[in-house]
């Protein structure tokens, strides 16, 4: 099926097959790698992107529904600087270790960052918990969400 | 994070001015993981490669009596389907065992099963396609016609007469078996005020790393070469067997690792759909690709601490522990692993059980059995979490069978901190250890006083909350000990590599790998330390065996004290060739002459000479401007292990702070504290996250992960909505603490940190519900702690 | 595991919707936010010939408050039931409810109408509209039919929703002055599927029910609107009569047993949210203080 979107800015048109998951399509069509797969049933959160400015589990919605819409991934919000100080934090923070989950953590916390100026440490840890990480235990990403939170509000972290 | 030095070195490299030891340095990785430029194996693709996807057995146990694939190959996009029998013209099967694990016997086992599956989940087709969408279509026309056999499921009735044997060349069912008597047991026991017994069950688990496993191999036909791109922890050890079973020479087979998503043991084997990707490579002629879905990771990643144990402890009324007695029952799947085996787990439950403290009477024994499930191996903390929750549980039943406070229990038992170098009633052999110093830090930490104080107010309004503490001793830095003397060719030396370029930067190859522990960072802040350049002018290569020197990898947690020691060692000779050429440059002596800040500078007063990046021009563009005779050597390369001590052990101890609901059986972790003795910490958050990473996988085990098992050896669970892991929501905030006892095995005198946390953590928590629940009288020694369990405990439900 | 193979339909209106279930009958499936269908499909659990997606009809969407009916389109998503000021007005409850629904990511997509037609016995919105007293308007080739919330699931997965028929809305009466509302579950983690869960609307009348409404979920094979409420209603709740009541929904309850809970355990937990439920909706915090046997 054709589809027209845009992808980080960027307008695509494509001819996919209607079982073609967006995360897929991202990956492999579009070569966009920093969506990550982790379970393609919609649990772990790893490949969490924004469609139309809100996050959604990119293995649980087709390349043709996102006809129309528009895209982005972590490429693109990394690239525009939308999240360089949440990436900042994240590294300062060693929020990280493997990295695989952390492309969709930073999609869902700045998800929370755009709703919620202020966020306590319960609403961070609530508003991450669909997003699996095996590595750091969390304590680390909701700190480093925390102190991005603050440092836009002009608090010292 | 805070820190106390007990014993204090006189001055090394690496106290020197601008030294990265010690100091919290973000890693040099983590830019390209934050904006999803990451390389992990599921990201690769290569011209002509191909996609296979397994068809598994459905059956826990049955005889493959045909296999039609003739609709299958027909399908479009189909590339080749492949069975075990064809495979095994490419291939040889394996045995997974060991010498020096005395009796351990398992049966050959093939990359795809030939005549018979013995778990559900082994392979028994590969299916060779231009997609993975397309190979899983064709995977649903191939028939396979089973003829079913007896699942043997239960370990506690593997080793019955009546069991079906699952390899009938082996007699029995019974893998591996281990006695260890030490001292006076029965004497110990008839001499106690109060000897309490009780067995402890621990859920089968696994890791679940976030990044299935996943393999591109591409062997070369007209090189005569197989790359493989893998998430691997030991490079050289999957280029050694894949070597060994291709009929290979190692020189042929080069293994690639770039990022990894999550290890922690699970990528540390080696697998027969792993191999048989290998070898479908060979076969086909041509890249093919294998990324595990995440049914089938459930399904074949190993498992792990599927175990039973008996304990028995020995007190006298004024707290002195007098024996401890174990025994341990675990099912390992119809295999062990390769090459690795899966009698270590048990093994090291016989070793560590008792090991905090002075008693010296202590009589264990390990069984480890088959069964028709998946395979078993090591996972993080190896056996660590069961001999922690069993100690410390018996530990604490004994104090409140004397009525004894379990601080107290602890403080008249563990081994006192002068008591070093000392040995344990299995046979280990300890350097030094801080239990004592560790306990006071953490009681220190948590205010164990007010949280008692707190816990007695709460109670009397209904509110039950519990304080657990359990000590433990963690293997770090494992000589040859662990594998190699047993025949297996798993390097126990890291190497490193260090060359300086033509622009005074630093190029530097470690054979250690890096699945986000922090390998990278660690290894550039050794070496911008030990020579005295900035840590921006290291570029650290690892996970490639065409490229770094020969070693073990990371596991275990071996990096940081093996790996950086070589990194250190390598570093001081790059360090010494650079200030000789120096002194011939200055007209000056080496003595006379430091590196500091990127530039050769005098010792004396630190006043720059000469920049590296002008002392590597002209050694490498202007030698010509030398003195006659001088070759000088920019690189240097350096290989070590730990030869005096087997391991270095570490030890700690953790504390949780908990509420049980007990109208419901839910458990809320509102704090957890650990205090950890690594020796020498070269950068202080990297193990602090790493104890809280492994805390929240043993918390994991302790409330939520289990894979659950039908009596038909159908795993019910497989998937991430049923097989429930730690999520942010649920996990406590974790006070991290250290106290530092280097090892003086190395001058580096680190140790590894990698399972403390996981190791404690469980006994931690199942130790604090018990202290909740002691108003009703109740005692729980199983995990998970389901709720279920919990309200069955309390005769609720 | 990628999904199989099928063909798809963009429905441009809701007869074009019927059309295409008319004639491809259980052999299609509609798409609304898939956060359900997706995933059975990835796993290849269902395999449909034919995805019918709906969600681009607009005509489904929208919150809209008509006298005292409060008329919900099947499309609405989670986040707008969390968001909009006419839901939190008139309905709370569901504001309540809709937290405890999956994740943030899952709640973007999630509609109102796919939650309903797939009638997970463990999830929230179903038990909300027994609650809730909701009407569940649906369109077929006959035309429309309004099916009162109690009618209207039937099993697990099941409901009296035909193959050919479209969720299209669900109309509410618009919360009274002076009524409550309480909504827990118990599961293990935040977002998981309910091990119990209990979804309750009341009014209060000189500190005794005047109207209560309980809908309980995960406790069986479809969400209950218990009975036990009548024991509780008009009179003077004692912890005597609450205990009563306790007994009565166990008579009522039919749990099943899964890898989270017996059923043992579901009664249990039913019993102690109705205990729990009525203790907070009264604002009597000692009567869900004792123990629940």
């Amino acid at each position: 099926m054709p589809i027209s979107l845009q992808v980080n800015g960027e307008r695509v048109e494509a001819n996919v097959l209607p079982r073609v998951n967006l995360a897929d399509f991202l990956r492999e069509h579009l070569k966009l790698t920093g969506t990550h797969v982790g379970c393609e049933h919609g649990v772990c959160g790893a490949c969490t992107v924004r469609v139309n400015g809100e996050i959604v589990r990119s293995c649980l919605m087709l390349a043709v529904q996102t006809n129309g819409t528009s895209v982005e991934t972590i490429e693109g919000i990394s690239d525009s600087g939308e999240i360089a100080d949440l990436q900042a934090a994240f590294r300062d923070r060693n929020a990280l270790q493997c990295g695989f989950c952390t492309p969709g953590m930073l999609m869902a916390a700045q998800d929370l960052l755009q709703q919620k100026r202020e966020p306590g440490r319960d609403e961070i840890r609530e508003h991450l918990s669909g997003n699996y990480c095996r590595c750091t235990g969390y304590q680390a990403i909701i700190d480093a969400v925390e102190s991005t939170a603050r440092a836009r509000m002009g608090r010292t972290p | 994070m805070t820190s106390v030095r007990v014993n204090p070195d006189a001055l090394s490299v690496l106290d020197r001015p601008n030294s990265y030891i010690g100091k919290t340095v973000p890693r040099p990785n983590l830019e390209r993981l934050l904006q999803g430029r990451g390389l992990y194996v599921s990201d690769i693709e290569l011209p002509r490669m191909a996609h296979v996807v397994f068809l598994r057995s459905p059956h826990a146990h049955a005889k493959i009596v045909g296999i039609d694939a003739a609709q299958a190959r027909a399908m479009p996009g189909v590339i080749a389907i492949v069975t075990g029998q064809e495979l095994a013209a490419v291939i040889t099967p394996w045995v997974g065992v060991l010498s020096h694990l005395k009796g351990l016997k398992s049966a050959p086992q093939s990359a795809i099963a030939i005549d018979r599956v013995c778990w559900q989940g082994e392979a028994v087709a590969a299916i060779v396609a231009t997609s993975r969408a397309a190979a899983e279509d064709a995977a649903e026309h191939v028939a396979v016609e089973y003829e079913e056999l007896e699942a043997v499921t239960d370990m506690r009735t593997a080793l019955d007469p009546a069991t079906s044997v699952i390899h009938a060349s082996l007699g029995d069912n019974l893998a591996f078996e281990r006695v260890h008597v030490a001292g006076e047991v029965d004497q110990a026991f008839a001499d106690s005020d109060e000897v309490v017994e009780t067995e402890f069950i621990f859920g089968r688990h696994t890791g679940v790393t976030l990044e299935p496993r996943s393999v591109v191999a591409d062997w070369n036909a007209a090189e005569a070469r197989l790359t493989i791109y893998q998430g691997t922890q030991a490079p050289h050890m999957v280029q050694n067997i894949v070597a060994l079973h291709l009929g290979l020479r190692e020189a042929q087979v080069r293994v690639v690792c770039k990022d990894v998503g999550g290890s922690f043991g699970i990528k540390v084997h080696i697998y027969a759909d792993e191999m048989a990707t290998y070898a479908l490579s060979k076969l086909l002629r041509r890249p093919i690709k294998f990324v595990a879905d995440r049914v089938e990771s459930f399904n074949t990643d190993i498992h792990a601490r599927d175990h039973r144990c008996r304990g028995k402890i020995g007190v006298k009324r004024d707290g002195t522990i007098t024996a401890f007695e174990i025994d341990d029952l675990t099912g390992i799947g119809p295999y062990s692993m390769y090459p690795r085996t899966s009698a270590i787990e048990a093994n090291q439950v016989v070793n560590l059980v008792g090991g905090p403290y002075t008693s010296k009477n202590y009589r264990a024994r390990a069984r480890v059995v088959f069964q028709n499930k998946n395979v078993m191996c090591q996972y993080r903390a190896v056996g660590h979490p069961i001999a922690c929750s069993v100690t410390e549980g018996l530990v604490d039943l004994a104090a409140m069978k004397i009525g004894m406070d379990p601080l107290e229990i602890r403080r008249r038992n563990l081994i006192a901190d002068d008591a070093y170098p000392c040995g344990s009633p299995s046979g280990l052999r300890f350097e030094k250890l801080s239990h004592h110093a560790s306990l006071a830090k953490l009681v220190k930490m948590m205010d164990y006083d007010a949280l008692r104080a707190e816990q007695a107010a709460l109670r009397k309004k209904g509110i039950h909350r519990g304080i657990g503490i359990a000590s433990f001793i963690e293997v770090t830095n494992p000589s040859a000990a662990f594998y190699g003397v047993g025949g297996a060719k798993i390097s126990s030396q890291d190497g490193v590599a260090v060359r300086l370029d033509a622009q005074g930067s630093v190029i530097c190859a470690t054979s250690i790998t890096e699945q986000g522990q922090g390998s990278e960072s660690l290894t550039a802040q050794i070496v911008g330390s030990v020579l005295g350049v900035s840590t921006d002018r290291v570029r650290v290569i690892l996970g490639d065996t065409d490229m770094t020197p020969y070693g073990g990898g990371t596991w275990a947690s071996r990096g940081a004290g093996i790996g950086g020691e070589a990194a250190l060692q390598a570093t001081k000779i790059l360090r010494k060739n650079i200030l000789d050429v120096a002194a011939v440059i200055l007209q000056s002596t080496p003595d006379e002459l430091d590196i500091a800040n990127n530039a050769v500078v005098n010792a004396s007063d630190g006043a720059p000479r000469i920049e590296l990046n002008e002392l590597a021009r002209v050694v490498y563009f202007r030698p010509d401007t030398l003195p006659p005779g001088i070759q000088p050597e920019l690189m240097a390369t350096k290989h070590f292990v730990p030869r005096e001590y087997p391991f270095a052990f570490t030890n700690g101890v953790q504390a949780s702070w908990l509420e049980v609901d007990t109208e419901t059986g839910f458990i809320r972790l509102l704090k957890h504290w650990v205090v950890e003795d690594c020796g020498t910490i070269i950068n202080p958050q990297l193990v602090d996250e790493q104890i809280r990473g492994g805390v929240v996988q043993g918390l994991g085990a302790a409330l939520f992960e289990r894979c659950i098992y039908d009596e038909r050896g159908q795993l019910t669970n497989a998937n991430m909505a049923d097989y429930l892991v730690p999520m942010s929501g649920e996990m406590p905030d974790i006070d991290v603490g250290h106290v530092v006892s280097p090892t003086l095995e190395s001058e580096l005198g680190a140790k590894g940190a990698g399972e403390a946390g996981t190791a404690g953590a469980a006994a931690a928590v199942s130790n604090a519900v018990n202290d909740a629940l002691q108003p009703f009288g109740v005692t729980i020694t199983e995990i998970p702690l389901t709720p279920q369990v919990v309200l069955t405990a309390l005769g609720r439900v | 595991m990628k999904a199989a193979a099928f063909a798809y339909a963009r429905a441009t209106s809701v007869a074009n919707a019927l059309d295409l279930l008319a004639a491809h009958g259980d052999r299609a499936k509609v798409l609304s936010g898939g956060q359900s269908l997706m995933p059975a499909m990835n796993l290849r659990l269902i395999s449909p010939e034919l995805i019918v997606d709906i969600g681009e009809l607009t005509e489904l969407r929208g919150i809209t408050v008509r006298g005292d009916v409060l008329v919900i389109g099947a499309l609405t998503r989670h986040v707008e039931l969390l968001k909009s000021p006419d839901i939190a007005a008139h309905a709370p409850l569901l504001v309540d409810a809709v937290a405890h629904v999956a994740h943030p990511a899952i709640r973007n997509r999630g509609t109102l109408g796919g939650s309903l037609a797939h009638a997970d016995p463990a999830s929230e919105l179903p038990a909300c509209m027994l609650a809730l007293d909701a009407t569940i308007i649906v369109r077929g080739p006959g035309g429309e039919r309004r099916i009162a919330a109690e009618e209207f699931f039937t099993g697990i997965y099941e409901t009296a929703l035909a193959p050919q028929e479209l969720l299209v809305a669900i109309e509410l009466p618009v919360a009274k002055k002076g009524s409550v509302h309480f909504f827990h579950e118990f599961a293990r983690r935040h977002g998981d599927y309910a091990i119990a869960g209990l979804a309750a609307q009341a009014s209060i009348d000189g500190g005794r029910f005047a109207g209560l409404r309980l809908g309980f979920f995960a406790v069986g094979d479809r969400p209950l609107l218990a009975n036990a409420a009548t024991r509780l209603t008009g009179v003077e709740v004692s912890a005597a009569v609450l205990t009563e009541a306790c007994a009565a929904l166990d008579a009522e309850l039919d749990p099943q047993e899964d890898q989270q809970a017996s059923p043992e355990m579901r009664r249990h937990l039913a019993r102690v949210l109705l205990k729990r439920g009525v203790a907070a909706l009264l604002g009597r915090p000692e009567l869900g203080a004792g123990a629940t046997t």
